[in-house]
């Protein structure tokens, strides 16, 4: 590294690196604006997808990479792992999926950061900076600083270690409960919960404070790492099943803010920028669940609802008195063969039961007889806001069909029969009219309103937020208990027969 | 001097990306959201080029080097799974709609070809 020459040629390639950043930024905004429709959301993504190849190979070019056989592994082994994955993943199991692949993003953010932190010599001396500004792109402010690292540098990297950690166990306690390895149900200290949350988390920044002052410890670091791990563990095995695309969303959040902070601490703007787009993304989406789901992202995180709400909804549940009409397969098969316009309500029920295919057989069936179907999605409806969309459309389901929440509302009362296949508390009246109810206010489904309601469900068991749903005693509603897609197939089947 | 103009123009680049995260993902429908969710998800794979870049350096201690090719298959599978997955998800939605769209050249030709038969 001597001579105006060697620096000039430095500086050339460091400028062309910064170009081909520029056009990746440009490729991830124009992908992300094109996820925002239908019609375009294909090419979005794969747009999104060639600025992360140009990035990629924007930073293998930046001069003096070495190890170069260990890239290769290591991207082998990724592109060996992540590509059967996501070919082989059945869509129903798709949140998990993208739980994981959340999580080892966060895996990488909290090892890199301990890398980081390594050196030489187990702290944030002087080589470090040395090294990190020479790979960044601002090669001649290395030349200036080869003093002790700026503690920003630390701070960023600090937090993307915390955070990284966090997110990493999080997703991984997220997906072993989706795919059912772990309990759905909540699992919490109880009221020692909060308290220990809150250890956690003050162990941890005291450890990364103590790291940002200079303390020389690697085992330190290790110790910050693992009080995050647990924090992440802490944080969501509390958190029940239905809770899980609000977390995982925050989760995705997190992995993003913690990438920017690497970027900030490694002065590298590629993953400065696509990690903030995605910090700020992941909020938004974040809390537009929480709002539909009228809860707040506090009360998810702090494990509030399982408690609280269970106990006020066994109490409202014990007052009802009202009687419940049951149907039969045949019944019900004949009461829609006779209705003009049915709605279906698909609901996480559907979702576990992966009845997608077997509804879409029935309204084929139904529209064949002349019968005008839709379906009317919460935006909560399966395990992810649009979700069901995709688990429906995976069973070619018209695009066109399908109505959202403020769209299909309307349609109830023109319906003759509200079909619910395994939706509960998004339907339920008490959200409305009992303001008692911990659910009250949520926005919901207005399949009251319809002519009559046929519920498809397992049995009398209340949902996720555990209160009794006052739909299910109306006299106009009959229950068939069953399974959603031996139900549906069964009324599938006495229509052909009509 | 020149630290503090890093580190200003990184935090410069840092909220304008925020604020660009907020204005184009706000405009998204609710039921693209999912797709959404996983596109995001597999852009902060990025963390990526964090791994590539120091598993670039020399003279890095053996332990480093191990924790370094974790990250980038980590960083990978994020990238590579991440990408694939909404792509699956978003084939699904494109298939119905698509005839109806003249903004793809394939199904609007199909279209066109039937007519034509039709008219003769």
């Amino acid at each position: 590294m001597s001579g105006p020459l060697i620096a000039t040629t430095f500086l050339q390639g460091e400028s062309f690196i910064y170009v081909l950043y520029i056009i990746a930024f440009g490729l991830f905004i124009q992908g992300l604006r094109g996820l925002s429709g239908p019609t375009t959301a294909v090419r979005g993504n794969r747009i999104a997808a060639v600025g992360m190849a140009i990035a990629v190979i924007a930073t293998l070019l930046i001069p003096g990479e070495s190890n170069w056989g260990l890239i290769v592994l290591g991207v082998g082994l990724g592109v060996a792992v992540g590509v059967p994955a996501a070919r082989q993943v059945k869509m129903t199991a798709m949140p998990q999926m993208v739980a994981l692949f959340n999580g080892v993003g966060g895996g990488a953010v909290a090892l890199i950061s301990w890398v980081e932190f390594r050196g030489h010599g187990s702290t944030y001396g002087s080589h470090t900076v040395v090294r990190t500004f020479e790979v960044g792109p601002f090669v001649e402010h290395a030349v200036v600083h080869t003093g002790a690292l700026p503690t920003y540098v630390a701070i960023f990297s600090v937090f993307a270690a915390i955070v990284g950690s966090i997110s990493f166990w999080g997703s991984n306690i997220a997906f072993g409960k989706l795919q059912e390895i772990l309990p759905g149900r909540p699992i919490t200290l109880g009221r020692a919960q909060q308290i220990v949350n809150l250890v956690l988390l003050v162990l941890a920044l005291a450890a990364g404070a103590d790291l940002v002052a200079g303390a020389h410890s690697e085992p330190l670091f290790i110790g910050m790492l693992l009080v995050a791990a647990l924090l992440g563990n802490a944080v969501v095995l509390p958190i029940g099943g239905a809770d899980m695309p609000v977390v995982i969303s925050l989760l995705n959040a997190f992995t993003g803010l913690s990438a920017a902070a690497t970027g900030m601490a490694l002065n590298n703007p590629a993953l400065i920028v696509a990690g903030m787009i995605v910090g700020a993304s992941g909020s938004i989406l974040t809390n537009l669940m929480a709002k539909a789901m009228n809860r707040s992202i506090p009360s998810i995180v702090a494990g509030g609802f399982g408690g609280g709400g269970a106990v006020e909804g066994a109490t409202g549940a014990g007052a009802h008195d009202g009687t419940v009409r049951s149907t039969s397969a045949a019944d019900a098969a004949i009461q829609l063969a006779y209705a003009s316009r049915v709605v279906v309500v698909p609901g996480y029920g559907m979702a576990v039961a992966q009845a997608q295919h077997a509804v879409r057989e029935l309204t084929k069936e139904l529209e064949a007889r002349g019968v005008e179907v839709s379906y009317a999605i919460h935006p909560v409806a399966g395990r992810m806001p649009g979700h069901m969309n995709v688990l429906l459309a995976e069973a070619d389901v018209p695009y066109d069909q399908l109505k959202e929440m403020d769209d299909a509302n309307p349609e109830f009362q023109r319906a003759d029969v509200s079909l619910v296949i395994g939706a509960n508390d998004v339907t339920n009246p008490a959200a409305k009219n009992t303001p008692s109810s911990p659910i009250y206010g949520m926005p919901i489904l207005e399949v009251a309103d319809s002519r009559s309601v046929i519920v498809i469900k397992r049995s009398m068991n209340p949902g996720f937020a555990g209160i009794e749903n006052e739909l299910y005693f109306d006299p106009k509603t009959s229950m068939l208990f069953g399974d959603a897609k031996s139900a549906v197939s069964e009324i599938t089947a006495e229509l052909a027969a009509l | 001097m020149m630290l503090a103009s890093v580190l200003t123009t990184n935090l410069a680049i840092l909220v304008l990306a925020g604020f660009i995260g907020f204005v184009v993902i706000s405009k998204v429908p609710n039921t693209l959201h999912t797709p959404l969710m996983s596109g995001t998800n597999a852009i902060h794979g990025i963390v990526l080029l964090g791994g590539l870049l120091l598993l670039g350096l020399p003279e890095l201690g053996a332990f480093s080097k191990a924790l370094l090719v974790i990250a980038v298959v980590f960083g990978t599978i994020n990238v590579v799974g991440g990408f694939l997955v909404t792509d699956r998800m978003l084939d699904m939605f494109k298939s119905r709609p698509k005839p109806k769209q003249d903004e793809d050249g394939a199904p609007a030709d199909g279209k066109a070809g039937s007519d034509g038969k039709a008219g003769t």
